[in-house]
């Protein structure tokens, strides 16, 4: 007999048991689901890690209101299918409330202003431990990330003054006001998370598979049409056979040209791709310290 | 490719400031074509920004826009690739002052480590150092990488001596499996390709190394030990009765039918079965994270470990460690630390200093007992109640903990236990 795991077996243990150490360590931990397919394999995950007991936490899902409504369907079967709780914490209502101003113009995105909704959420429901979804391959700036990153009361990540993390133990003690991000798929790369989303079978919304959809192109990255975003002259609307390799905002997010319509095919497509699937993400493009600036002011 | 056939590699990276290590990891993404042309493309932007002649494959691994500007790695930052044969996983540690904490800590899940080995200064005082580490750590596999063979003239001789020094001094190492591979990073001989400048080397390039050290026996499979670290109560119409008892294998294989100890309460029972998220398991080893159900109703909780009766783990309060420390706040005396141990929490007092490592000599210091940040001593320790451990060169899951400073609740410290 040879006991050893493969890699998406040791992957999916690893996840399971920072799961479960948030859950005894915590009061109250909250799943943060953007839709997108690392918050999918997450709540997977999660189904699992508690077994047959219900997932001892709520989603949340920080609205921009500039979802796709693939992804909004999608959130709200996946809810009902599996009995779980759903926070929905509203950018346009943190804007309302004039907590957080909308950018102007024609590349206006609400990924900056969304971590004020998040971190009000956080606060507002009292939540000191959340998931992400957040993967050390997916950027420079993630690479020293921890499993259990520690935010001041202010939501803040420090780089500098992380706590070190050794073997598999964990130190989520901390002060009144603070908070953790845990982030179970730390070790994760795209590709690992494909396989397995093949491997276990797992719903992911249509999006992530190639279909015909009017887009337009913008400095080399294809858009979805949509009504959160304003065409400028030359920008002429086609029909392409595309799909998305990951999920955010309509403002923000690229679509490849792709004919890959099967997991299988997806795995084969990622494992050909020379370009990172964040490079299909306007808003890591703004400038190459960007998602580390947003990293500090509390964004995922 | 047959991606549900991969295992999963974890290793370290250590040397001195400049003996090629970024370049050297930088290296293996590429040679491996892990490396996207988005990050090239940055990676060669940037290169010209700072006005390098070619393109600087270590910057594909500098982290943080601090660290940038500073032209210096200070933390353990990770890495990925894979091969169709394995999954890679890189701690990526710095080699300055702070050196200690940061390779401890990378070390502490890694599998293997390259020690890295300027051909031109040999076996440093650094690499000395490195290795203790990686020994203390209880690293199974080491790979030594004489870089830079092409600033001597890729000579054999330079290789052989370099080796013949290691070796000496390795032998008083617990270190079973060692590799010698002389390489250029910088022109990517023996790395994944193998060099044509060095064909007196019959070995294997470093990434055959990697892709093919055998690591199934680095987890402990003698020694049953099942920290609970949650415990399952449905009480659903589906499940009015499920109790099970959630935790990831520490050591040793369990199995249904198997006869079981809690302790520290002693009471015994029999598994009635292990589940899967679902699925019923046969049999469990480390590192699976499982919930085990058993015969009886017994009162068990997170801290809790089963183990089996004819093969127990230490179970006592008062504890010998060798610590490194790792917080710029010193060490205190009979000061009280929160301690972490599996799934236990509880405190402990520090009783006695017995002595502290100088990595640099690797001698024992008794005169001078004091154990700041990067110090590696031998302590002893009162817990304020009973841990269930191992000896860490035995199991290191359950021969660790760490010390949690109670005010700021960092972690301080890092205990191996003896
Ligand atoms: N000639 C030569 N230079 C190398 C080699 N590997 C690294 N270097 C150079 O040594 C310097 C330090 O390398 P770097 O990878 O930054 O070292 P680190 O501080 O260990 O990460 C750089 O100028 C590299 O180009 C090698 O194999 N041969």
């Amino acid at each position: 007999m040879y006991y050893a795991l493969r890699h998406l077996d040791e992957l999916e243990s690893e996840a399971i048991f920072i799961m479960r150490e948030t859950a005894a360590q915590f009061q109250k931990p909250v799943l943060l689901f953007s839709g997108g397919k690392d918050s999918i394999v997450m709540v997977h995950v999660a189904l699992k890690a508690f077994w047959p007991a219900k997932i001892p936490f709520a989603l949340m899902h920080v609205d921009t209101g500039h979802n796709f409504q693939e992804t909004l369907d999608f959130r709200d079967q996946l809810v009902e299918k599996h009995g779980l709780e759903l926070i929905i914490a509203s950018v346009q209502q943190s804007i309302d409330e004039g907590k957080a101003v909308d950018e102007k113009g024609p590349y206006a995105s609400r990924n900056t202003i969304q971590s004020i909704t998040l971190l009000d959420g956080i606060e507002k429901h009292g939540f000191d431990a959340a998931f992400g979804g957040g993967r050390r391959d997916e950027e420079k700036a993630r690479a020293k990330e921890r499993f259990f990153s520690h935010r001041d009361e202010f939501g803040q990540w420090d780089p500098k003054n992380q706590r070190p993390e050794l073997w598999n133990l964990f130190n989520g003690k901390k002060n009144i006001g603070e908070h953790f991000r845990i982030f179970p798929l730390s070790n994760w790369t795209e590709m690992d998370v494909w396989q397995y989303i093949a491997k276990e079978h797992i719903d992911i919304p249509n999006l992530y598979y190639s279909h015909k959809r009017k887009v337009f192109n913008r400095k080399g990255v294809w858009y979805a049409e949509n009504e959160f975003m304003t065409r400028l002259d030359g920008e002429e609307l086609v029909e392409k056979i595309v799909r998305f390799r990951t999920i955010g905002d309509m403002t923000c997010t690229g679509a490849v040209l792709s004919e890959a319509s099967t997991l299988s095919e997806i795995v084969q497509e990622v494992a050909s791709a020379r370009i990172t699937e964040r490079g299909t993400r306007a808003d890591d493009k703004r400038s190459e310290a960007a998602m580390e600036e947003r990293k500090k002011q509390g964004y995922f | 490719m047959n991606y549900l056939d991969m295992d999963l590699l974890r290793f370290t990276t250590a040397g001195s400031v400049d003996d090629g290590k970024s370049t050297l990891i930088g290296r293996l993404l590429y040679d491996s074509k892990s490396i996207f042309e988005d990050q090239l493309e940055a990676v060669e932007a940037s290169s010209k920004k700072r006005g390098d002649e070619y393109t600087n494959l270590a910057l594909l691994t500098d982290g943080l826009s601090a660290e940038r500007e500073q032209g210096i790695t200070i933390d353990v930052a990770y890495r990925y690739f894979s091969t169709p044969k394995r999954k890679f996983i890189i701690a990526d540690t710095p080699g300055h002052i702070q050196y200690t904490r940061n390779m401890v800590t990378g070390a502490s899940t890694a599998n293997l480590a390259i020690i890295l080995v300027d051909a031109r200064n040999g076996v440093a005082e650094q690499t000395k150092r490195h290795s203790f580490i990686a020994n203390l750590l209880g690293i199974k596999h080491i790979a030594l990488c004489v870089n830079k063979m092409d600033l001597v003239e890729y000579k054999k001789e330079v290789f052989e001596k370099i080796v013949d020094d290691y070796r000496a001094f390795s032998s008083k190492l617990d270190v079973p499996d060692i590799h010698y591979i002389p390489i250029s990073a910088l022109f990517g001989d023996n790395v994944v390709n193998k060099s044509e400048k060095m064909d007196w080397y019959q070995g294997a390039t470093l990434m055959h190394t990697l892709e093919n050290v055998q690591i199934s026996s680095d987890h402990n499979h003698v020694d049953s030990r099942f920290p609970v670290q949650y415990v399952l109560r449905p009480q659903s119409l589906e499940h009015p009765d499920y109790r099970g008892y959630a935790g990831r294998i520490a050591g040793g294989i369990f199995k249904p039918g198997d006869e079981v100890m809690v302790l520290p309460s002693g009471l015994t029972s029999k598994i009635s079965s292990i589940d899967q998220a679902g699925e019923q398991v046969s049999e469990a080893f480390a590192p699976m994270s499982v919930s085990i159900n058993l015969e009886d109703d017994l009162d068990i909780s997170r801290g809790d470990m089963l183990v089996k009766p004819d093969n127990q783990p230490h179970v006592g309060q008062d504890i010998d460690l060798m610590i490194c420390w790792l917080n710029p706040k010193k060490l205190a005396l009979n000061g009280k630390y929160g301690l972490r141990h599996t799934s236990r929490e509880a405190r402990c007092v520090i009783k006695e200093v017995k002595y502290k490592v100088d990595i640099n000599t690797l001698h024992r210091n008794e005169e001078s007992l004091e154990i700041g940040m990067n110090d590696i001593g031998r302590i002893k320790i009162r817990t304020t109640v009973p841990l269930c451990y191992d000896r860490y060169s035995r199991n290191r899951i359950t021969g660790s903990v760490i010390l949690v400073d109670e005010f700021t609740h960092e972690t301080v410290g890092a205990g191996m236990i003896l």
